[in-house]
Parts: structure tokens; C-alpha cells; sequence
């Protein structure tokens, strides 16, 4: 494996380098990917809460009221409603990848509108989820 | 030079025939997501705004059981198999790799089995 890694990738200069961030603007579909990936980490941890709040209502209504209590401090309904976005802006583009995936929609222009469309999407889904639910 | 022939410098490298399984699981897991997470928002409401009384009865109708037991499996299965790829993306050192991999998917693995424990009890105390 290593000897592949230096001959064939490292010491052969004229293969394409990946765009260097801090001189190269990425296009919107670079920046919502990488987001993609930051909220998928962010969700991740998100989990925790879960656990947390599943064990609390398991363990009765005592424990119950102490998690409503803790998570009821601002703070806290900041990360909630952070965790909801995420979550809403993952799925979008999560959909997406499964639009990808079927060969589909790579062309520039396509690449744009659907960026805007899941960024409308995702905000228009947190915003009913505010008024409605 | 290199005497070893190239089948030999492949082997032990994994198999050809599972090299598309976890991106696969990713997929179906992702597609099992959609509903299941619209589903969650409602929990999740209910959980930090209801009575307790409310949440219980709510949660333990079979629909609503399911559907938390589905959601626990999916999700925390989605995120070990996401979570690995970023580890394989920024990790290069062979060995932190791996033990980054076994440390995301048994965590987990015990988180999820944590959260089912918890599904379980609700039904136990109503
Ligand atoms: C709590 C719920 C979720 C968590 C914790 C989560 C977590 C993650 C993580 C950590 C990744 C890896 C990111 C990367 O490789 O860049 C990922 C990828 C992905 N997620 Fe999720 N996710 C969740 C919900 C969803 C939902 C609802 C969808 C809906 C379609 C989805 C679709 C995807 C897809 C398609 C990928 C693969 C992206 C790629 O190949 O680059 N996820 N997720």
C-alpha cells in the first residue's frame, strides 16, 4: 500500500491537486457539501441529547420535569432549534445526494438552482416547525 | 524491487466483493430517515413542551413504539457509517484510524442500545 501511496500519488507533480481553500472561492455547491458534512458530525452529537431525553422520560415523571427544566434554558432552546435546522438542512441535501446518485443534475446551472432550492426548503421546514408543531 | 506477485500485494486488503456495502447502508439508511425524522420532530416537541402524562401515553402506542425503535436503529447506524467515512477522509495515520472507527462504532452501538433500554422501561411504567 505504501509503496503504491509514494510512487504512483505523491512524487508524480502533474496529477490535479485539490483547489487550495485559502486562494480558491468555492462555489456554492462546495460550501452547502461541506455543511452537509459539519451538521452530519453535529447531529451526531446531537444524539446524546436523545439518549438523554428518552432516559429521562423512561425514568418517570421526576426525571422527567428535571430534563424539561434543563433544557428549557435558553441556551439550550438555542441548540434545539440549532440541531432542528441542521437536521432540516441535512435531509435537503441528503435528498440530493439520492438525486445524485441516480447519474442526474450535475450541470452547472441545475447545481445552482437545486442549491437554492434546499436552502429555501430547509428554512421554510424550521420555520413551519416553529409555527406549526 | 519488488518480488512479490500482484495478487499477493493485494490480498489481505479486504474483499472486492463488500466494497459497496457501507456506502449502500448509507443510502438506505438516509432514505429510511425522511419520514422517520419527521416523525422525531413531533417527539422531540412533545418531549420538551408536554405533560408527562401526555408523552408516555403518546409514546407507547405500538404505532409510535415502532416507529421510535425504527428511528433509534437507523439513525445511530447512519451515524456510526457517516461518522467513519470523515474519519477515513482526515486521519491518516493507519493505526488511529482504525481505532478511531472501532471507538465511533461501539460508542454507538452502546448509545443506541442505551436509547432502546429507555424505550423499553417507558412501556414498563405506564
Ligand atoms: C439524526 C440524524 C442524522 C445524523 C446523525 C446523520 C449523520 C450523518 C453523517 C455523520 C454523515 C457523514 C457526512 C459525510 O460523510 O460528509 C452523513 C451522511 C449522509 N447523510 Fe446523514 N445524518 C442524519 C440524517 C439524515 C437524513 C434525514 C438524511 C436524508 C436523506 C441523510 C442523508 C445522508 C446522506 C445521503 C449522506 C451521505 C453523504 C455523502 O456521501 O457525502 N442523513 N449523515
Amino acid at each position: 500500500m505504501n509503496t503504491f501511496w509514494n510512487t504512483t500519488m505523491a512524487s508524480n507533480s502533474s496529477r490535479p491537486t485539490s483547489p487550495h481553500l485559502q486562494a480558491y472561492r468555492l462555489p456554492l455547491t462546495g460550501i452547502i457539501s461541506i455543511t452537509h458534512r459539519m451538521t452530519g458530525v453535529m447531529l451526531s452529537g446531537g444524539l446524546l441529547f436523545f439518549v438523554y431525553i428518552i432516559s429521562a422520560l423512561a425514568g418517570g415523571a421526576d426525571s422527567y420535569a428535571a430534563m424539561q427544566d434543563l433544557l428549557g434554558f435558553w441556551l439550550f432552546r438555542l441548540v434545539y432549534w440549532g440541531f432542528v435546522y441542521a437536521l432540516f438542512f441535512h435531509l435537503c441535501h441528503g435528498v440530493r445526494h439520492l438525486i445524485w446518485d441516480t447519474g442526474k443534475t450535475f450541470d452547472r446551472k441545475t447545481l445552482d438552482r437545486y442549491a437554492m432550492i434546499e436552502l429555501g426548503c430547509s428554512l421554510v421546514l424550521t420555520l413551519m416547525t416553529l409555527i406549526f408543531v | 524491487m519488488d518480488l512479490r506477485s500482484p495478487l499477493a500485494t493485494v490480498r489481505g486488503l479486504g474483499s472486492a466483493k463488500t466494497g459497496t456495502t457501507h456506502w449502500w447502508m448509507q443510502r438506505v439508511s438516509a432514505v429510511a430517515l425522511v419520514p422517520l425524522t419527521l416523525w422525531l420532530i413531533t417527539f422531540l416537541d412533545m418531549s420538551l413542551n408536554a405533560p408527562f402524562a401526555d408523552t408516555l401515553t403518546w409514546l407507547t402506542t405500538p404505532f409510535n413504539t415502532v416507529c421510535i425503535v425504527a428511528w433509534i436503529i437507523v439513525a445511530f447506524y447512519h451515524a456510526a457509517l457517516g461518522l467513519q467515512v470523515v474519519i477515513e477522509d482526515y486521519i491518516a495515520a493507519e493505526g488511529i484510524k482504525i481505532i478511531a472507527v472501532w471507538a465511533v462504532n461501539l460508542s454507538f452501538l452502546f448509545l443506541g442500545l442505551a436509547a432502546l433500554l429507555a424505550v423499553f422501561r417507558t412501556l414498563t411504567i405506564g
